[in-house]
């Protein structure tokens, strides 16, 4: 194990920033933190980093305990948000001063500078000084200055948040692949579930302070282990039931009661891409319109609208929706072919049971 | 065809204050009646003086004394200021204590009270019977009507200025510069020397040249606690003043010339000093 939290709380006065959360990273893993703000994700970053001390539990790096070492001893790389450059030093200044601290001699910093520069493409801009880069270059800067002390873990925050669009695609790839390369355990910070799916190896999801799931991306994803997980990764559709002669209805749609009696309510959940969708409208179960179609790339999101208004979101190809001659405004029918079963009280995250459930076609039955 | 178009879309851009043309005409003329007239007037007037009646009247030894007294004691008044305000600027931006608001209210004291109210309590402060002078004189240091009666002086009244323009500047210091060079190994002496103090450098020379010309045309205040003997404790400034209350303008304005040139001369090092501090700036 490179890195271990075991029962780390992490409280700032009368709040608590971080509950309880023990999670461990294998040596050489690429880990996503990933949360909506204020849900821990950065203070237990910090806390790797020696930059916060635990109010109880402990954090090991390499089987050491490192709760009262302090950060200049953790031999970590960090990567803050805003970069954090020294501005009064160019880059081959910022990228030698992990190495200066550390008293390497001359030669062997000008070789690891050359490096690193190499590596992050940054040849020809040494003497710049950071007001003189980009945003993508300052990044890369912030990262070769982290990395050039060869640190055992590299630690950023929110890596690719001040970015725009364009660049924080080339940088998750070129992430992804500089990881590949140095093989150096490294956790990043992210609030873009869809960074955090396409980039890490494994995933840690936080809210509220405490720690939801740890996975693989497609683990989180196919396997939420409750309801903040299965709505904070990817859409899904949540239905309010409610059961009457015998099933568990809302408007036009029923499902089966699942135990429950006359009258009890009960929530489900299902994906977008759990939802077939015809032009023919006798193929499924239930009737709608599709209200609107977003362009997502490859795949394309569509909104069903039903006679009684409910919406439901659904995913599905490029090739199926031209095969099936799709336009706004179409009548469709579908049906749902797997969903899950949440738990009853509202608050509650966790759900009581995960089941799939197939509802065979029902040709020819009105509705 | 280029050149036309990219002047009309200059000239289209908003602006708050009207025209170019006027506001650069009223800064112009702004400029003139207050600096640059008064100026052209003292070099006029000094031209009426031949080169070696002006040299023997700008060199006296009184006069050299005065210069002396009046620069080395600014130089070090101001020096203490940088040191001591960095310190108190740094305290006021980064701790939260009781008392704090008070602190920095305080701080433009020395801007709020009338020069010669200063001179006066710092001088009464200072005598052998005064409150630290009863302690102060017997040790040997001398306060008040001596040359170091003059720094501090100078040192009181010059206080705010780089408690003041260092402190925004602070203020926008990213906390997370000092975390990235701790996270890089580096102990609280190297961040400060190699991370933190360069940037604040070029403020901290900017505070210093105002509270050094400040001292340089400080008059109020010394007077009092100076004790005012020529070739000990009597300030250029002060010299100056004698040589009109004795009708000796020639004189007064030969004094007054050298101040000039040399204040203009430090100020112009001092400014050619804190652009280099600011090299790295955009």
């Amino acid at each position: 194990m490179s890195i271990e939290l075991k029962n780390v709380t992490k409280k700032f006065g009368e709040v608590t920033a971080v509950q309880e959360v023990s999670f461990s990273v294998r040596d050489g893993e690429l880990m996503g933190l990933l949360g909506p703000s204020g849900g821990g994700k950065t203070t237990v970053l910090r806390m790797i980093a020696g930059l916060e001390v635990p109010s109880q539990g402990d954090i090991f790096i390499r089987g050491r305990r490192v709760n009262a070492l302090p950060v200049q001893k953790r031999n970590i790389g960090f990567v803050f948000q805003n970069y954090a450059l020294f501005q009064n030093m160019s880059v081959r200044g910022n990228i030698a001063f992990g190495l200066n601290v550390r008293k390497w001699q001359r030669p062997d910093i000008e070789v690891r500078v050359r490096e690193l520069l190499a590596l992050l493409g940054l040849e020809g801009l040494e003497q710049r000084y950071p007001h003189q880069l980009s945003g993508g270059q300052r990044q890369r800067v912030a990262i070769a200055r982290a990395l050039a002390p060869r640190p055992g873990v590299l630690l950023l925050d929110e890596p690719f948040g001040a970015v725009d669009a364009k660049i924080r695609q080339e940088l998750r790839e070129w992430l992804v692949r500089l990881h590949h390369e140095l093989n150096v355990t490294t956790l990043f910070v992210t609030h873009d579930q869809e960074e955090a799916l396409e980039v890490s190896d494994r995933i840690a999801i936080f809210s509220r302070g405490g720690l939801e799931q740890v996975g693989s991306p497609r683990e989180v994803y196919e396997q939420p282990a409750n309801e903040f997980v299965a709505r904070f990764i990817g859409v899904l559709n949540v239905l309010e039931l409610e059961v009457r002669d015998g099933r568990a209805r809302v408007n036009e749609l029923a499902f089966p009661s699942h135990g429950r009696t006359e009258g009890q309510r009960l929530r489900i959940g299902f994906r977008p891409y759990a939802v077939p969708i015809s032009a023919d409208v006798h193929a499924y179960r239930y009737r709608a319109l599709l209200r609107r179609t977003f362009f997502l790339g490859v795949m394309l999101r569509v909104e069903l609208e039903l006679p009684s208004g409910l919406i439901i979101r659904a995913r599905m190809t490029k090739e199926d929706y031209t095969r099936e001659n799709l336009h706004d405004g179409a009548p469709v029918s579908f049906q749902i072919r797997q969903y899950r079963v949440l738990s009853g009280d509202d608050d509650a995250l966790r759900p009581e049971v995960a089941t799939v459930h197939d509802l065979p076609p029902m040709v020819g039955e009105g509705i | 065809m280029t050149a036309p178009f990219t002047l009309s879309v200059r000239e289209r851009k908003f602006n708050a204050l009207p025209g170019f043309s006027l506001t650069l005409g009223y800064t112009l003329c702004y400029l003139s009646a207050l600096v640059l007239l008064p100026l052209a007037g003292l070099l006029l007037r000094v031209s009426s003086l031949s080169w070696a009646d002006f040299w023997r009247l700008a060199t006296t030894g009184r006069a050299l004394a005065a210069y002396r007294l009046t620069f080395g004691a600014s130089f070090l008044a101001a020096l203490a200021n940088a040191v001591f305000g960095t310190i108190l600027a740094w305290v006021l931006v980064r701790y939260r204590f009781p008392g704090r608001r008070l602190v920095d209210a305080l701080v433009d004291f020395p801007f709020a009270l009338p020069t010669a109210v200063a001179g006066l309590t710092l001088a009464s402060l200072f005598s052998a019977h005064g409150w630290l002078g009863r302690f102060l004189v017997p040790l040997g240091i001398q306060g008040a009507f001596t040359p170091l009666g003059v720094v501090i002086a100078l040192t009181f009244v010059g206080m705010p200025f780089v408690v003041r323009s260092l402190q925004p500047v602070l203020e926008n210091l990213e906390r997370d510069v000092e975390e990235a060079a701790a996270t890089l190994g580096a102990g609280r002496l190297r961040t400060f020397l190699r991370v933190i103090g360069p940037v604040l450098l070029p403020t901290v020379i900017t505070g210093f040249a105002q509270a050094f010309a400040r001292a340089v045309g400080e008059y109020g205040s010394v007077i009092f606690i100076a004790g005012n003997k020529p070739y000990a404790s009597e300030i250029a400034p002060l010299l100056l003043v004698i040589r009109l209350e004795e009708y000796d303008y020639a004189g007064a304005l030969a004094l007054a010339v050298v101040l000039l040139t040399i204040s203009f001369a430090l100020l112009i090092t001092i400014h050619l000093l804190e652009h280099w501090a600011g090299r790295y700036q955009p």
